[in-house]
Formats: structure tokens, C-alpha cells, sequence
């Protein structure tokens, strides 16, 4: 089947949006972007392909009707052991390329406890790797180097302390190893494991049998077998300009976060893109075309960035700011729009007393104040609003959006996808099948 | 780069070197040379601005004129300003000052060498016909502070109700008569000749007349200028030191031709890197470029084929596309009416008038405005003319920031993203109701 490829290289994350040929959205993939956009791209195309391959075998499944109501949970099984086969398949790999670079090394006296330690350590995170996929597992999140490392960590500081090796050296070892195993894309053919995922599940689920496990596997073996032709690609975001696409093939990210934003609402004439080191604020039509916009300008005060600062810091992860925040009942007034002097500002208020988590709920204050002055100089706020990027998935932040708002413009539509991630790769991809129409057309009528 | 590459592009350049730039190339030296040899050879310097100059009176009392924007200019072309806005910032001014008197005070600190490896000479007179720019006032401050000459200040009044009335003009017709010409006398110990103005005079109207022609030669599709970039050299000897000379006269005459024969070719702008591809966008832009990467901004234009045909910045030192000419015949009023209609001097209301008159007598694609980081000038009011125009015209606008002189507020990627932005904006616009989703 013909698909149509939309790819956002954004500045923290790397996004690929599957379309088919009704503009339906067959998968979407993400990983970070890792200053290496060939490798991101890749492996965010493949992540976005298996996506397609789960979306066709619900497609498949759904309308034989074989499992009747219970798709949604077998999909989401089959999915887990998938990934749980990935997972294992880099963790092999990360074990590998920490051995590796020992032979003759400088620590080739340490070699064999090095090995032993580390071999241990792999080991133990092998061993909870089922765990981590099972039903409710707690992930710290979908990125291999997050899950892994954090696993890692955890469990080369209990080997270091059983055996007395250095830690450090177990570390340094991890780090240098990461990063080789993620500028690579993950080896192993994607069919195979799918078949080993669809094996176990169907071993360890007793509730699917005879005849209709037969079919069922009939059905996922022929979506696993239908082939995605990559019929076009368009590239948007920072990175566009690092890979060969040929002009053709690259579309502004300003045109794609608006084409994606009509798309996931159709009413949208604002939308509010706030990503990792810019704020785009942008007006489209009623066809989703812009008709404006503004971004910030030589300074990236007020965008993702900007918490990554003050996450960094406090000592607290990102993902930490949001509900830190929420918690605030009297946010304080932060003034700096300049990220470092927002920190000074920061270990001020703290000096003085502040509680963190009013600390907190003014910077987020402050970061969406920011971004109300970019949409203002863009022509305003018209109904409906929709806002995305990574920020949009801080409830903090949107909390504050929806205060400013009301506080400015009256009551609005506030539209906030879940996947507003992926709004400029989809944007992007309906870029990709727009031109394959176009071209398709022009060669009809040549 | 392959050698052939090269060699082509060297010809290339070689070629469009026409007429008119080596003429104007040796108008600048040669006035650089006689400025910094004012004092070996006796000759008296006045210093003024390119809004609302007065170059003709200036010249009829024979005085070399000395123009510290265009200095600065010359310092941000040639990447020199960088280090002099450092300096001046090191002596005590902010950094939202503008660069333009930065780069000057900077200069003068650190020998006030001129284009020519020369130093420039001390002003006799600061002459300032203050039109809109109240930086210009305070740059003359310090300038006084530190030469300590004598100052002259032509008021002009705000065009804040978009008409000139006869009672301005008389205001300044009395403040020309009454103290510009007996202090320039008094400086220059020149009698003040009218006819000498006069004659001056005709020939500005008559420059003018061949400038108004290239201008207005960018209505045509393609357009065989670029009237911002490429603009910025055809107001060079108009603006500058020379309106009323022959040598102005001279440069004009070149200029009209060569447009003449690329129109005749069906031919575009030339571009530093030879002539432009196809013209694929029109815009008309506001605000001043930006200097010290003048070449790659301009880059970031025809590499997509985007041609600038009409802008606001080639009209800071005389609006002369909608029918002002200097008049011999009425000289004092003559230049009291240039100074009232000046860009600078012009309303906000007069300013989106002119630009949307533009945009559709031009056939413009959309408006672009350049908005310079420390010129509050012209920067104030700028997003609420875009939003205005966009209105009237229906076409797009697009806001860009950068600054004159200081390297540090030209950030090259984040302009080329906004500009390609722009001109697929653009683009979409066009074929857009065939895709409506």
C-alpha cells in the first residue's frame, strides 16, 4: 500500500507520521533527537512503521471480528511483548558494545572484573526486563536510553557495592557504550519480531484458541505481509536542512505545525506550538493555511528549553515540574523572560523562603506569558486555540495558557491532542500526499 | 568550488560591473580623498544626516559633506563596525542604543580612520535637519561635545496630519534664511549665492527624474532590479554627497541605460552572484537591511527567487516615486518641502498608505518588514502598519528582526527560517483553494 511519510527534526525529538491514501494516520514514531538527524530519522520512521504494522492488524482483526470486543487488549499485548523483544534485542546489543572496547584497553588489567561486573549488572536488568513490559509497568519512558540506563544505574551501583568495583568505571563504561548503541539503528528483522511477540502471546493467553487463534494469525500474517511503499516524504523542523532532502521534499515547520493543527481540529485559526527551543505562534484559515505567524526571536526564553533549565536547576527531572506545580497555591512572580537570569531569580526566591513549587508555578506562568506575547504580535487569538508540542503535555503549563487566555481573550475552544507531539510530521505528511497527488495529476493530464 | 565554477562566477562579475558602478565606485573614493585631505587642503567639513540633507546649500558654500550614517554604513559593510559598537558600549553606551551612532563614536575612539585608511577630519559645522529621528539629536550632542564646532538645527515639523501646510514651509523657509545660511556663511566665509542654488537645484530634479525611472522599472515582470538590496546603491550619490553634482547627474544617466537594456532582455536583477534565476516572489519590504551581512541576507532573496521591487528604506532620503522634484524656481521651499516629505518625517497613517500603494502598483506577493533591534524609529508602530496593510491589500505579511551595524543581532539561521517560512506561505497562499483540506 502507498503511504505518504512526514518527518519533524525537531531540536529535543525526532517524529515520523505514517498517512495512507485517505490522509488516515497508519503510525507514529519518536526518539530523541541525538544531534544525529540521519540516525533520528531513521529510527523514527521505523518506529513509525511498526506503529502501521499494529494500526493494520486492528484494521484486520476489527473487522473479521474475530476477537470482538477484546482487540483493544489483545493489540496492546501483542504490542508490549513487542517491544519487550526490542528492548532485550538493545540491551544485548549495549552489553555487547560495553565489552567491547576493553580488549587491549587501558583497563585491561581490570578487564576481567570489569566484565564480570558488568555481565552481572546486564544480567539483573535482563532478568525485571518482563516486568517493565508487563501489564501496568512503570516505564520512566519510551526512549531505550531513559528505560535502560535508569535500570542500568540502579542496579551497577548494587553490583558495585557486592563485589567492591569502582562504580564509576561500570558508569563510564555504560556511557561511552549508549551512545554508539543509539546513533545505530536497531538490528534484527522487525517480522521475526513480531512472530516471537505473537508466539508468546498467544502461549501465555489460553483465553485464544483453536480456530481463532489460527485466523487471528492469518489476519496479523497478512498485515505483517502487505508491503508500505514509502510513496513520499516531506522533512520539516530544525534538522531539515542537515539531511539530502531536495527542496521538494522539505516544507517550513511553521506551514506543517498549521496543516497538522487543522487537521487534528478543524476549526483551529490559532495554534500555539511551544517545542524545545522555539515558540511559534501561527494563524490559519478555515482550509488550514497560514496566514501569519511570529516566533521568538535570538533568544529561546519561554520555550521547552527554558524548563529543561530550571528542571536542571532544582535537581528535578522535567517530567517533575508539571505536578510540582500544580501543587502551588500562590505562585510567585517571576520577571526575567532570560532563562539564566530566571535561574538567579529561582535560587533567590528560594534564599528567601519561597516554596518550590510556587517557585515552580511562576515559571510556568512566565514561560506561557512569553508565548501570549508571541501570539499577540502574530494577529491575536482567535477561536479555537490549539496548542502542542512538548509543553502542551505539562499540565502546569496548560493550566496557566488556559488562565491567560480567559484573562485576555474571554472563553475559547482549547484543543490539546494527546499526540500533539507529532502535529508538524503529520502537517508534513499531508504535505507528502498532497505532492504525490499533485505529481500523480500532472503526469495524467501530461 | 571546481575551477570552472569559479571562473565563471569571477566572469560573471566582471561582466555586471557595468558603468554605473564603476562610476560609482570612483565617486566614493574620490570623496573620501578630498574629506580626509580637507585639512592639508583648507577646505571646510560639514557633517549631516541623509534625511532631509541639504546637499545643494552645502555645496554652494563649499563645504564637504560628511555623513556619519553613511560611515557607519561603509563600517558594517566592510565588518568593521563590530568592534567599534564595542568599543563605544566600553565607553559607556547602552546596548539599545543605536548602532549607527555606536559604530561612529566607536570609529572616532579608535582614530577615526575613514574607508580610505585615512583619518577623517575634524567638522567645521554639524548640520542637522532634524526629520523624525530624535537619535539624530543626540548623536549631534555628543558629536558638539566633542568637536565643539558650531551646530546648526533645521527643525523640521512632524507630517503628523499628513499634509504640508504653507505655514510649515514658511517656518522653515524663515529658519533657512534667518540662521542655516548666515551661520554656514559665517563657517564657510562663502557669500550665500542663490543661482549657484539654483543651479544645483536643476540638476538634482534632473537625477531625480532618472532615479524615479529605475525605481519604477521594477513594475515591470520580471523586474530588472532589486529595488531594496540593489536599491541600496542606486540611492547611494542621491542620498549621500552628491544630489546637485554632475557627477550625480552622470551616474543616473548610466544607471537608466543599463536598466533600459535589461528590460529590452526580459533580464532580472543582478545579484553578487550574477543574474538572478526566475522571479518567483515580489515583495515590497519595510525598514532598513541589515549591513554587516548584507550579502548573505540578500542571499537568502534570490536563492529562492524572491525580488524586492519596492521598499520604504530607499525613501529615508527623499520621496521622489510620488512626484516631489527639487524646484529652482522656489529654491529655500524646495528644500523645505523635501525635508517635510522625507520617509522618516512621514506619519504612520502616511507610511501605510505609500507601503500599500506599493504592494498593489507593484504586484506584490506581500510585505516584509525588517524591524531593526536598536532604531526605535522605526520600529515603533511597524507590527500595527503590517496588520493595517494586510488588511487593505489582503496579502501577507511577514516581520523579520535584525539590526543595522551590530553583527550580534544577525542571526542567520533563524532569518532564513522565517524567510523560507515566508515565501512557502507564499506559495501555499497561491495554490491553496485547490488544496483546501
Amino acid at each position: 500500500m502507498k503511504t505518504f511519510v512526514g518527518i519533524d527534526l525537531g531540536s529535543t525529538t525526532t517524529k515520523a507520521v505514517l498517512l495512507d491514501e485517505s490522509c488516515q494516520v497508519l503510525g507514529r514514531g519518536i526518539t530523541n533527537s541525538r544531534s544525529n538527524y540521519a540516525i533520528a530519522t531513521r529510527i523514527a520512521g521505523e518506529e513509525a512503521r511498526v506503529d502501521a504494522r499494529f494500526t493494520l492488524c486492528r484494521r484486520a482483526l476489527t473487522e473479521t471480528g474475530d476477537l470482538g470486543e477484546s482487540v483493544g487488549e489483545f493489540l496492546s499485548g501483542f504490542e508490549r511483548f513487542f517491544r519487550l523483544e526490542q528492548f532485550v534485542e538493545r540491551l544485548d546489543d549495549l552489553e555487547h558494545t560495553c565489552l567491547l572496547p576493553l580488549k587491549g584497553g587501558k583497563l585491561a588489567a581490570l578487564e576481567a572484573r570489569l566484565n564480570e561486573a558488568l555481565t552481572e549488572t546486564f544480567a539483573r536488568v535482563r532478568r525485571e526486563a518482563g516486568e517493565l513490559y508487563a501489564p501496568g509497568g512503570k516505564r520512566k519512558s519510551d526512549f531505550f536510553r531513559d528505560i535502560a540506563g535508569a535500570r542500568f544505574y540502579a542496579h551497577a551501583e548494587a553490583v558495585s557495592r557486592e563485589t567492591a568495583f569502582p562504580y564509576e568505571v561500570l558508569l563510564n563504561s555504560y556511557d561511552k557504550a549508549i551512545i554508539e548503541v543509539e546513533n545505530r539503528a536497531p538490528s534484527g528483522a522487525l517480522d521475526a519480531k513480531f512472530r516471537r511477540a505473537l508466539a508468546r502471546l498467544l502461549a501465555e493467553d489460553g483465553s485464544i484458541g483453536g480456530t481463532t487463534a489460527e485466523r487471528v494469525r492469518d489476519r496479523i500474517d497478512d498485515s505483517l505481509a502487505l508491503e508500505l511503499e514509502e510513496s513520499y516524504l516531506v522533512g520539516t523542523g530544525y534538522g531539515r536542512v542537515t539531511l539530502p532532502f531536495s527542496k521538494e521534499h522539505i516544507r517550513s515547520e511553521i506551514l506543517c505545525h498549521g496543516l497538522g493543527a487543522h487537521l487534528m481540529y478543524p476549526q483551529t485559526r490559532t495554534v500555539l506550538d511551544i517545542g524545545g527551543q522555539d515558540t511559534k505562534g501561527i494563524q490559519v484559515d478555515a482550509d488550514g493555511l497560514v496566514t501569519n505567524f511570529q516566533m521568538n526571536d535570538r533568544c529561546a526564553a519561554g520555550c521547552g528549553r527554558y524548563l529543561g533549565y530550571i528542571a536542571d536547576e532544582m535537581n528535578m527531572g522535567l517530567h517533575e515540574l508539571g505536578p510540582m506545580a500544580m501543587k502551588s497555591e500562590r505562585p510567585v512572580r517571576i520577571n526575567s523572560t532570560c532563562t539564566v537570569f530566571a535561574g538567579a531569580e529561582l535560587r533567590d526566591r528560594l534564599s528567601l523562603g519561597e516554596k518550590r513549587e510556587d517557585i515552580v508555578a511562576g515559571l510556568h506562568r512566565a514561560i506561557i506569558l512569553r508565548a501570549i506575547s508571541i501570539i499577540s504580535r502574530s494577529g491575536g487569538v482567535t477561536d479555537e486555540f490549539t496548542f502542542t508540542g512538548g509543553v502542551a503535555k505539562n499540565e502546569a503549563a496548560v493550566r496557566e495558557l488556559r488562565k491567560v487566555l480567559k484573562e485576555n481573550y474571554g472563553d475559547l475552544t482549547i484543543n490539546i491532542n494527546p499526540e500533539s507531539i507529532y502535529t508538524g510530521a503529520l502537517g508534513a505528511a499531508e504535505f507528502a500526499r498532497r505532492a504525490y497527488s499533485d505529481g500523480a495529476r500532472a503526469e495524467g493530464t501530461a | 568550488m571546481n575551477t570552472t565554477t569559479t571562473q565563471q562566477k569571477t566572469a560573471l562579475r566582471d561582466v555586471h560591473k557595468d558603468a554605473s558602478m564603476r562610476k560609482q565606485k570612483a565617486m566614493m573614493a574620490a570623496h573620501y580623498d578630498r574629506l580626509t585631505a580637507a585639512p592639508q587642503t583648507g577646505e571646510k567639513v560639514c557633517s549631516t544626516f541623509v534625511p532631509g540633507n541639504l546637499n545643494e546649500l552645502i555645496d554652494c558654500f563649499g563645504l564637504v559633506n560628511n555623513l556619519p550614517e553613511i560611515n557607519a554604513i561603509q563600517n558594517g559593510l566592510r565588518r568593521v563596525s563590530g568592534q567599534y559598537v564595542l568599543e563605544a558600549e566600553k565607553i559607556g553606551h547602552s546596548e539599545d542604543v543605536c548602532t549607527y551612532v555606536k559604530s561612529d563614536i566607536g570609529m572616532m575612539a579608535k582614530g577615526n580612520i575613514a574607508p580610505n585608511g585615512q583619518p577623517f577630519p575634524k567638522p567645521d559645522v554639524l548640520l542637522l535637519s532634524y526629520t523624525g529621528c530624535f537619535t539624530f539629536m543626540k548623536w549631534f550632542e555628543l558629536l558638539r561635545e566633542q568637536y565643539r564646532c558650531e551646530t546648526i538645527m533645521l527643525h523640521t515639523p512632524y507630517l503628523g496630519d499628513g499634509t504640508v501646510t504653507p505655514n510649515m514651509i514658511e517656518y522653515m523657509v524663515r529658519q533657512l534664511r534667518d540662521e542655516v545660511i548666515p551661520k554656514l556663511e559665517r563657517v564657510s566665509g562663502v557669500k550665500f549665492d542663490i543661482d549657484k542654488l539654483r543651479e544645483r537645484l536643476a540638476r538634482s530634479a534632473q537625477a531625480e527624474e532618472d532615479l524615479v525611472y529605475v525605481l519604477r522599472s521594477a513594475r515591470a515582470r520580471p523586474s530588472p532590479i532589486d529595488a531594496y538590496f540593489g536599491g541600496i546603491y542606486y540611492i547611494g550619490p542621491i542620498f549621500g554627497a552628491f544630489r546637485g553634482s554632475e557627477d550625480a547627474l552622470e551616474y543616473y544617466r548610466f544607471l537608466r541605460a543599463e536598466v533600459d537594456e535589461r528590460i529590452a532582455a526580459g533580464t532580472g536583477p543582478v545579484t553578487p552572484d550574477g543574474d538572478m534565476g526566475v522571479e518567483k516572489y515580489r515583495l515590497v519590504v519595510e525598514g532598513p537591511p541589515n549591513y554587516t551581512n548584507f550579502r548573505q541576507f540578500w542571499k537568502m532573496f534570490y536563492d529562492e527567487g524572491a525580488v524586492v521591487v519596492a521598499s520604504s528604506y530607499t525613501k529615508v532620503g527623499g520621496v521622489y516615486d510620488l512626484g516631489f522634484r527639487h524646484d529652482p524656481r522656489k529654491p529655500l521651499e524646495t528644500l523645505a518641502e523635501y525635508c517635510l516629505g522625507v520617509y522618516t518625517n512621514r506619519s504612520l497613517p502616511m507610511r501605510i498608505d505609500m507601503l500599500s500603494r506599493y504592494l498593489e502598483e507593484y504586484q506584490a506577493d506581500g510585505l516584509l518588514i525588517n524591524s531593526i533591534k536598536s532604531c526605535n524609529s522605526f520600529s515603533a508602530g511597524q507590527l500595527l502598519m503590517m496588520r493595517e496593510i494586510e488588511r487593505r491589500t489582503g496579502k501577507p505579511g511577514a516581520f523579520i528582526e535584525s539590526d543595522l551595524v551590530d553583527p550580534r543581532y544577525f542571526s542567520a539561521a533563524n532569518i532564513k527560517n522565517r524567510l523560507e517560512s515566508y515565501f512557502q506561505m507564499i506559495e501555499q497562499r497561491r495554490s491553496g483553494a485547490a488544496h483546501a483540506a
